[in-house]
């Protein structure tokens, strides 16, 4: 496959997956740092390569509302955006996992306003977090590429019909050029298949009414439906990667895990920070410390028992969050505490906040995490390479 | 009851069981030598609470009538009046 491989940065690479899947629409807004992928999508539109339906609205709320729109006629429908464009969606977001329409979104994380800042962090994917969608992050740009193709099967399988955001860090991934093995455009088509979407309004023989009055009759029961839909998606999405591994040989988890057997601190973060981490731990076992990393690839729904098996009998714990939640811990480290719930023993717990509008978290201060933790220096909320 | 995932309707004609008169605090009547079966509160009715039978206005489905008095207000003839409950 090696000659097939191209250099190519994270947004190019989801505009060249959503050419190859060719999906029925795509309604988008352009906001840095994602514009890239609408641009190059729409370009391959105009160039008559993809038969898809492009649809330029006048924000992001209009975006992900002829999105939902779309996806509840039936039509395999994809969209991205970034930052308070994701914010300017939240509305919509809850329309779109509540009504079940599966479409999938790319979501160039970048901070949130203000002060602004155009740079990376989690806090746009953090603050939708609990809306219904489902989410997975990419540690490089072939991932943020395999995520986009993957998340479709995951978001359109029949017991799960819930939308998907597939993150991908903004700069760091939407804008470095790095190597990536594109797979065949008939294999993509292959691997996604023909969209069989589950009660279309287009579908005129079986007519059905989206967006009815629910009321205190039957929203809690909907409500339930959701969460049951994510913990199938939990078996779903494994499904997929298996599927996907045999595909490409590109073989993922739910939970990822980095020089962890023998591990007794280990440290927990999402995205591309997971393969800086990496080099941290590869420098610190030359140096002789018992590290590793963990990156849950899944983030909604959380794989939380493949978690608290990460983390059992550890003898420290840090969990990276690039978002601060000012008044209360942040999420990826409530999470984590969450899920080791079910542990006999608690193994310590740390959190570093990290990253926040594109801080640079190189090797040596990440290597802190862990040194930190070794020397009893963590406390429990840490604050890694603020300006003094 | 299955409940069907999203809230989607997919039997047509469901809100014949749904019954809405009992939201109702005002109940519109008809004053027949008024009407002329024009249609007129047929078309506008927002619910389907108006019963017609072979091209004659016959009076109110009270049990999905909501009250909302948009028939009294159509009416080219006033034959409908609105009182309270």
């Amino acid at each position: 496959m090696l000659h097939n491989d191209i250099a190519v940065n994270g947004d190019n690479a989801i505009a060249l997956a959503w050419k190859q899947i060719d999906p029925d629409v795509c309604a988008a807004y352009p906001i840095t740092p994602q514009t890239i992928i609408v641009e190059r999508f729409s370009d391959y539109v105009a160039d008559g390569e993809v038969n898809t339906e492009f649809v330029c609205t006048e924000s992001e709320h209009s975006a992900m509302t002829v999105c939902i729109a779309s996806a509840a006629a039936g039509a395999r429908t994809v969209t991205a955006t970034a930052s308070v464009g994701l914010a300017y969606m939240w509305e919509m977001l809850g329309v779109a996992s509540g009504l079940r329409t599966p479409l999938t979104m790319a979501v160039a994380n970048r901070a949130l306003s203000a002060p602004i800042n155009i740079h990376c962090d989690h806090g746009d994917a953090m603050a939708s977090r609990d809306t219904g969608w489902l989410m997975i992050f990419a540690e490089n740009v072939q991932e943020a590429y395999d995520n986009a193709i993957m998340a479709l099967r995951i978001a359109e399988h029949k017991d799960v019909q819930l939308p998907m955001m597939t993150c991908l860090d903004g700069f760091i991934l939407t804008h470095a050029i790095e190597r990536m093995t594109p797979l065949d455009t008939n294999k993509v088509k292959k691997f996604v298949g023909e969209h069989r979407p589950v009660h279309p309004l287009l579908d005129h023989k079986n007519p059905v009414t989206q967006g009815a009055m629910d009321g205190h009759d039957f929203y809690f029961e909907h409500r339930l439906q959701i969460a049951d839909a994510m913990e199938a998606a939990l078996d779903v999405t494994k499904d997929v990667f298996k599927e996907f591994g045999k595909l490409t040989g590109r073989r993922y988890n739910l939970v990822e895990r980095y020089m962890c057997d023998d591990a007794d601190y280990v440290a927990i973060c999402l995205g591309s920070t997971f393969g800086t981490m990496k080099a941290t731990v590869d420098k610190l076992r030359g140096e002789g410390k018992k590290v590793g990393v963990i990156m849950p690839r899944l983030f909604r729904p959380l794989p939380s028992a493949e978690i608290a098996k990460a983390i059992d009998k550890r003898k420290g714990v840090a969990v990276l969050d690039k978002f601060m939640s000012p008044g209360t811990y942040p999420p990826l480290f409530e999470d984590i505490v969450s899920s080791s719930l079910s542990l006999k023993e608690i193994p310590k717990m740390y959190s570093y906040v990290y990253g926040l509008g594109g801080r640079d978290a190189k090797v040596d201060e990440l290597s802190t995490v862990f040194t930190d933790m070794i020397d009893g220096k963590a406390k429990k909320v840490n604050y890694l390479g603020v300006k003094k | 009851m299955a409940v069907v995932p999203g809230g989607r309707v997919i039997e047509p004609g469901s809100a014949l069981r749904f019954e809405t008169g009992d939201w109702r605090s005002f109940r519109p009547i008809l004053e027949r030598s008024m009407c002329i079966d024009c249609m007129t509160c047929w078309i506008y009715c927002p619910d389907d609470s108006i019963i017609v039978k072979e091209n004659k206005m016959e009076g109110f489905r009270m049990t999905h009538c909501k009250g909302c008095g948009i028939c009294a207000k159509a009416c080219p003839k006033h034959a409908i009046t609105m009182v309270q409950e």
